[in-house]
């Protein structure tokens, strides 16, 4: 094969960041100590099988996909635990699939056509034979009914029992529970509102702002906050049509809405003979539409006493609707650390590795025991808090808007997994992002001694997580971890709302990572040009030399424009560039790269008398020094630079030289298409309504339609005072981004004056 | 040091030294040769004047020489017949006239290899072709010719030298003479950077590749004016020729960029891929891109349903180096993918069905696109990698009565008349005689394989049961496609045959590919002695 001759990227060796590959972080729960015989405090005599090391059970049914039935497999595999798996038709190639020692197709993409499908997946069970059912998080999880039909079949269901679902899983009957239970509660109208106008009434009572929520709800589908009696009329309509939407059951209730809240909750873990520990707090007030999209254990708020009080109310709780297995009770607590029952998630919660992390409890295992009815091998003071965890939830979605993008991962590559870094996920490259399921494509979790040190494993994962193909979340995270407030642990459940009020607006480079892009650039540009040159002269004529350096203009989307002469790696040396403008000289080095590999690791690098004015290509070298070393993303090559991703934000990078910069300057600018004047689609989705037809006035904010895409409703409003032209799309059909749903003419000239 | 970077050339090992304007004012003041020789280079430098340079910029347009200091490689061009003028005398022409007469003309180098370039320069006459600017053009094709490198033109032309009469249109003729002479020998690639109008409109739609710069450009014979006075239709000049039109309706164009700038920059890219004439091998590049990079997640890019679509374009930019792609003619008969791509560093084309439009089937556009690109690619000596997932040719009256018989049959031709290495992959369907023409074994194919979740046959199973088994029950008809499936909807059968040399898990396909190229370098073989084919236009 016809390779380069000289070496473009010289080796730097010890300049590159280093890391040895680690396993999965393996958990093991502490020594078993024996609880002896107990009994199900429903009256129900239970033998325990004492747990001598001997799997619970063969095997288990997962009935669930994506990350979280991977999640469940892989410690089914370390007991030693066979595995089913059940997937809808587009997810026959997916990872849960192909990990699963079998796995059982039950029905098409809509979910309740397959995950949902009780029959289809009590039949896998039957067919597979298998002696348990994990049933993950949403879908079937906290589904009595299910819990129940497996209980006859005399499959073990991992996860409480049946009335312990249903106790919880009704918000006004759980309410009342906790205040017997003397848990702290909210104020609020403790039963089903008849109607707006009941709702207008108990809003009045206890007074605005309050929180409208579906009775059956949960992850924040169906719940919105009013702060007036305008607002309420809506948040009423479109909370109940989501609330039957989503779980077929429209019931809603008002509460008093807190203002400044954390949003911190209590992980519990019981067994079938009265034993109920609780696993600390999880913070998760980072949150956009009431979704989680950070999490940290432990709380920065909470003091010791205050976690062992709210431990306590939890197991209170816990045992007073004869809890076993995991549950999360999650609570609101205000700045002066009162805290306020919110609701028991009757399951294991996405968010359950941060806590995995600082106790070192599997609770997937524990879940398994339980069900097999064991007893804790655990007690309250077995829990202890070690160092602190972070989780970050990367959603496939517009960070700006929050709308769940779809598509296929054209480009996918998680960080190394190690023992403090573990990446929780149930894709590969080339899967599909799809409208039919959650939008969530991971969740990354890093462990260290202290938050700093957790977050700043956090940064440097996501730093090294390459996704292509659908828009993410992750330059959203990136930037609330680097966030002077969120360092410093000042957040409540409104952060995301008060620091972004326009929405994400991209990260501005700080200090020294700005001479980090502009270093990669650098080496991206001289690396493509010498590749440009590098013709295989046998074959080809080529007539003269290239340059060995280039005088450049580097405009970088969103934060300026650099002169600087970019000097070729030679043998001797790697890229240097000597920015013109401040008289400087930077450098930049690293390992073999080509652009088809996305993770760029690099090392910033300064001559020690770094004036450009001294520098002399060739000349000695001189003594260099390492700056920093980065970790920088290449997305593509674009007809006049490429585009990178530095400090988890997409840079559009164009680098032109002299000449190109000169002639730019007579080249006029593109006209945009006037989006005023019609209402897109924000994603693809479908048409739930239309509110207006041709002909209608409309003023600017008027709701005009209604898109459901992943289960959430979006309101499209006008964007001006107008006339409705035309109406393209119908209530019922689906739209794909950007599609144009409906057309506006300005007023007449008279009335719009 | 920095003193050294301020004009813009950095370094290059051909710079042509030029007298400086303040030497030429001394030697004006005493009358010399060389003073008379700097004279003429500045006046033809100005072309049209200050003024015209203004009003050319102000319309976000470069003047003709700078478009070609874009072009080429700093320092590299060599002009010639700068100091040649119009001969015309009639309407007073004879007292104007400007050294260049409208077009710059030359040699340069483009990342080192050689080209010669033209470029019409609008702030003179118009950019109007005379005698003599024809001459000056047609110069150096032959040149062009004589050594074998390509002729690259930049077109900004009002159209023909009115006042010249009939020479402007045998310049015009001796033009597309040469063109004709150079296809297939040398690469001609026209930018249209401005009007291009009337019989101009023939030497672009002759040479190989057509580009076009948005919202500065357009090409139409007969103009908006016209067309409203023969046949009442009200058009603007951008939808009849501009660069939108002429790129996803008409096909007249294959790519369209946003500036003079960006077209430049991009049109050195495309040269890069190009042999400088049919006798030379396509030019291969170092590369740092592994043969065998982790590709696994092909393996699972076909859906497992046959009726969902999938990205033809996500499985070339994997197999390709560096994940790149040059797609040419992207927005005209999406429902095939044509393009540039290296593969261990070496320029191949690429031929795919691209399933997430109209299913991939061919159609007459299809049809055309492909076989043009194929036959480009044989006269040049790039080897074509073919992707296939074709469920046929597109059924319907208007495609019968349009003539899909006779341009599908473009792409048969020029499919089985290709010489060069032809590697086919079947993604995943291979039906009926579409099969036969993307590329198959029967028409020379080197090196077929099928991934394992292609299907050859005829044609679907349903459809194919129907026909066989007339008259049954639909529980048999089922029972009998399931058998249907079970034979055909799979590789093996041709497999078996010997129809495809190998069933290969995707994940493979770069590799293959890459050790394919490489023995197929030295294949030779020649079609029968002819003088020409006779292809079905």
């Amino acid at each position: 094969m016809f390779r380069l001759g000289f070496s473009l990227a010289r080796p730097s060796a010890g300049l590159g960041r280093t890391g040895t590959p680690v396993a999965l972080r393996a958990f093991s729960s502490s020594p078993y100590n024996p609880h002896g015989y107990g009994s199900d405090p429903f009256g129900q005599k239970i033998a325990p099988r004492p747990y001598d090391g001997t799997k619970p059970f063969d095997k288990i049914l997962i009935a669930n996909r994506g990350e979280i039935a991977c999640r469940v497999m892989r410690t089914a595999k370390r007991m030693g635990i066979k595995t089913v798996a059940v997937y809808s038709e587009p997810d026959a190639n997916s990872l849960h699939v192909a990990m699963a020692d079998e796995a059982v197709c039950v029905g098409p993409a809509a979910s309740k056509d397959s995950y949902l499908n009780v029959p289809a997946i009590l039949n896998a069970i039957e067919t597979t034979g298998a002696q348990a059912v994990h049933p993950g998080y949403g879908f079937l999880s906290e589904n009595s009914q299910f819990s129940d039909t497996l209980a006859k079949m005399g499959v073990a269901f991992i996860g409480p029992a049946s009335y312990s679902i249903s106790a919880m899983g009704d918000k006004i009957e759980s309410k009342k529970i906790a205040e017997a239970a003397r848990v702290n509660t909210i104020p609020g109208f403790n039963g089903v509102v008849e109607d707006v106008e009941h709702a207008r009434q108990i809003a009045n009572n206890i007074g605005y702002p309050v929180m409208v929520k579906a009775s059956a709800g949960g992850g924040g589908k169906g719940m919105r906050i009013a702060w007036s009696d305008a607002d309420l009329i809506d948040a009423y309509r479109l909370s109940k049509n989501e609330a039957a939407a989503s779980f077929g059951d429209d019931r809603l209730l008002v509460e008093k809405f807190i203002a400044n809240p954390r949003h911190i909750e209590i992980q519990v873990l019981g067994d079938k003979f009265g034993n109920t520990i609780y696993l600390n707090e999880r913070e998760c007030s980072i949150q956009r539409r009431n979704q989680k999209v950070i999490e940290e254990a432990p709380s920065s708020h909470i003091d010791p006493a205050t976690r062992a009080a709210m431990g306590e109310q939890a197991v209170r709780l816990a045992q007073a609707v004869g809890y076993y297995s995991a549950g999360t009770v999650e609570m609101l607590v205000d700045d002066d650390r009162n805290f306020y029952f919110l609701e028991m998630n009757t399951r294991l919660q996405v968010e359950h590795p941060v806590t995995e992390y600082i106790t070192g409890v599997d609770l997937v295992e524990q879940m398994i025991n339980v069900a097999a009815n064991r007893p804790l091998p655990l007690a309250q003071s077995d829990i202890g808090i070690n160092g602190w965890s972070f989780e970050s939830r990367v959603y496939a979605e517009d960070p700006v808007r929050y709308l769940p993008s779809v598509g296929r991962l054209r480009t996918y590559i998680e960080p190394e997994q190690a023992a403090d870094v573990r990446v929780d996920s149930g894709i590969v490259e080339g899967s599909e992002i799809s409208v039919y399921y959650d939008p969530m494509i991971s969740k990354v979790i890093t462990h260290g001694a202290t938050r700093d040190e957790a977050r700043m494993k956090m940064i440097d994962a996501l730093d090294n997580y390459a996704i292509q193909g659908v828009r993410h979340n992750i330059p959203l995270i990136r930037d609330v971890l680097t966030a002077p407030r969120f360092v410093e642990g000042r957040i409540t459940t409104n952060y995301l709302e008060e620091e972004y009020p326009e929405g994400f607006q991209g990260y501005s480079l700080k200090g020294i990572e700005l001479d980090e892009l502009l270093g990669v650039v650098g080496k991206i540009y001289a690396q493509t040009e010498a590749f440009k040159r590098s013709f295989n002269t046998e074959t080809t004529a080529v007539l003269n030399d290239g340059p060995t350096a280039w005088d450049t203009h580097i405009r970088i989307a969103g934060v300026g424009e650099y002169r600087a002469v970019i000097h070729a790696a030679t043998p001797e040396r790697p890229v240097f560039m000597e920015l013109v403008e401040e008289n400087r000289v930077l450098g930049y080095d690293t390992d073999s790269w080509s652009p088809g590999q996305s993770i760029i690791h690099g090392a910033v690098l300064a001559l020690d008398e770094g004036k450009a004015t001294s520098y002399d290509p060739d000349g000695p070298m001189g003594d260099i020094s390492l700056v920093s070393t980065p970790t920088s993303q290449f997305v593509c090559y674009t007809p006049l630079g490429f585009k990178l991703v530095h400090c988890g934000t997409e840079f559009d990078v164009q680098v032109l030289t002299h000449r190109q910069y000169l002639a730019s300057k007579h080249m006029l600018p593109k006209a945009e298409l006037d989006t005023s004047s019609v209402v897109l689609a924000p994603m693809p989705g479908t048409v739930v309504s239309i509110a207006v037809q041709p002909g209608d006035r409309v003023v600017e904010g008027q709701e005009v339609a209604i898109v459901e895409a992943m289960k959430m409703q979006n309101v499209l409003r006008a964007s001006r005072d107008g006339i409705v032209k035309a109406v393209s799309i119908k209530a019922g059909s689906s739209v794909s981004a950007d599609e144009v749903i409906i057309e506006f003419e300005p007023l007449p000239k008279k009335e719009a004056e | 040091m920095l003193s050294r970077f301020t004009h813009g050339v950095v370094s290059a090992t051909r710079q042509h030294a030029r007298t400086a304007a303040p030497m030429a004012a001394f030697y004006s003041s005493k009358p010399s040769p060389l003073a008379r020789l700097e004279e003429l280079r500045e006046k033809a430098a100005l072309g049209g004047g200050q003024a015209r340079i203004d009003a050319q910029h102000a319309r976000g347009k470069l003047t003709a020489r700078e478009r070609i200091n874009l072009l080429l490689d700093p320092g590299s061009f060599r002009e010639t017949d700068m100091l040649v003028e119009h001969q015309c005398s009639s309407f007073g022409m004879e007292k104007n006239k400007i050294p260049g007469d409208g077009v710059v003309t030359g040699s340069g180098t483009v990342n080192g290899r050689p080209i010669f370039v033209f470029s019409q320069d609008f702030t003179v006459f118009g950019g109007a072709l005379s005698k003599a600017y024809a001459g000056k053009i047609c110069k150096i094709m032959d040149k062009a010719m004589s050594v074998g490198a390509p002729v690259i033109g930049l077109n900004d032309s009002g159209g023909a030298r009115i006042q010249e009469g009939v020479d402007s249109l045998a310049g015009y003729a001796d033009i597309f003479q040469r063109n004709v002479m150079a296809s297939g020998v040398i690469p001609q690639i026209s930018l249209i950077m401005g009007p291009c109008a009337g019989g101009a409109v023939y030497s672009p739609a002759i040479t190989d590749f057509t580009f076009m710069v948005r919202d500065s450009s357009y090409m139409f014979v007969t103009g908006p004016n016209v067309v409203k006075t023969v046949t009442n239709e009200d058009v603007t000049q951008e939808e009849l020729g501009g660069a939108k039109t002429h790129t996803s309706k008409s096909g007249v164009a294959a790519l369209s960029f946003d500036n003079d700038v960006e077209a430049l920059a991009r049109l050195r890219d495309f040269i890069d891929f190009l042999p400088l004439s049919n006798t030379e091998k396509p030019p291969q590049r170092a590369t740092l891109d592994p043969v065998n990079r982790d590709l696994s997640s092909l393996n699972h890019i076909v859906p497992s349903d046959p009726t969902k679509a999938y990205d033809m374009k996500d499985i070339i930019t994997k197999i390709a180096d560096d994940n790149t792609f040059f797609e040419v003619m992207p927005d005209y008969a999406k429902n095939i993918v044509i393009g540039f791509a290296r593969m261990d560093g070496k320029t191949v084309a690429v031929v795919g069905n691209q399933p997430m439009v109209a299913s991939g089937c061919l159609d007459i556009n299809a049809s055309v696109k492909a076989a043009r690109w194929v036959r480009f690619c044989d006269a040049f000596n790039i080897p074509i990698i073919t992707l296939v997932d074709v469920p046929g040719f597109l059924p319907g009256v208007n495609q019968e009565l349009n003539g899909i018989i006779r341009h599908g049959a473009k792409l048969l031709y020029a499919y089985a008349e290709a010489t060069v290495p032809k590697i086919t992959v079947i993604t995943r369907k291979a039906y009926g005689g579409a099969y036969d023409v993307m590329g198959s074994k029967h028409l020379r194919g080197d090196a077929n394989y099928a991934w394992p979740t292609a299907e050859v046959a005829v044609m679907g199973a349903k459809g194919a049961v129907e026909i066989i088994f007339r008259n049954r029950s639909p529980e048999e008809l089922a029972s009998l496609e399931a058998d249907y499936v079970e034979k055909f909807a799979n590789p093996f059968e041709a497999a078996r045959k010997g129809y495809i040399d190998d069933v290969i898990q995707p994940a493979e396909t770069r590799a293959r590919i890459i050790e394919d190229l490489a023995v197929l370098e030295r294949k030779k073989i020649s079609n029968p002695w002819k003088k020409h084919g006779n292809i079905p236009l």
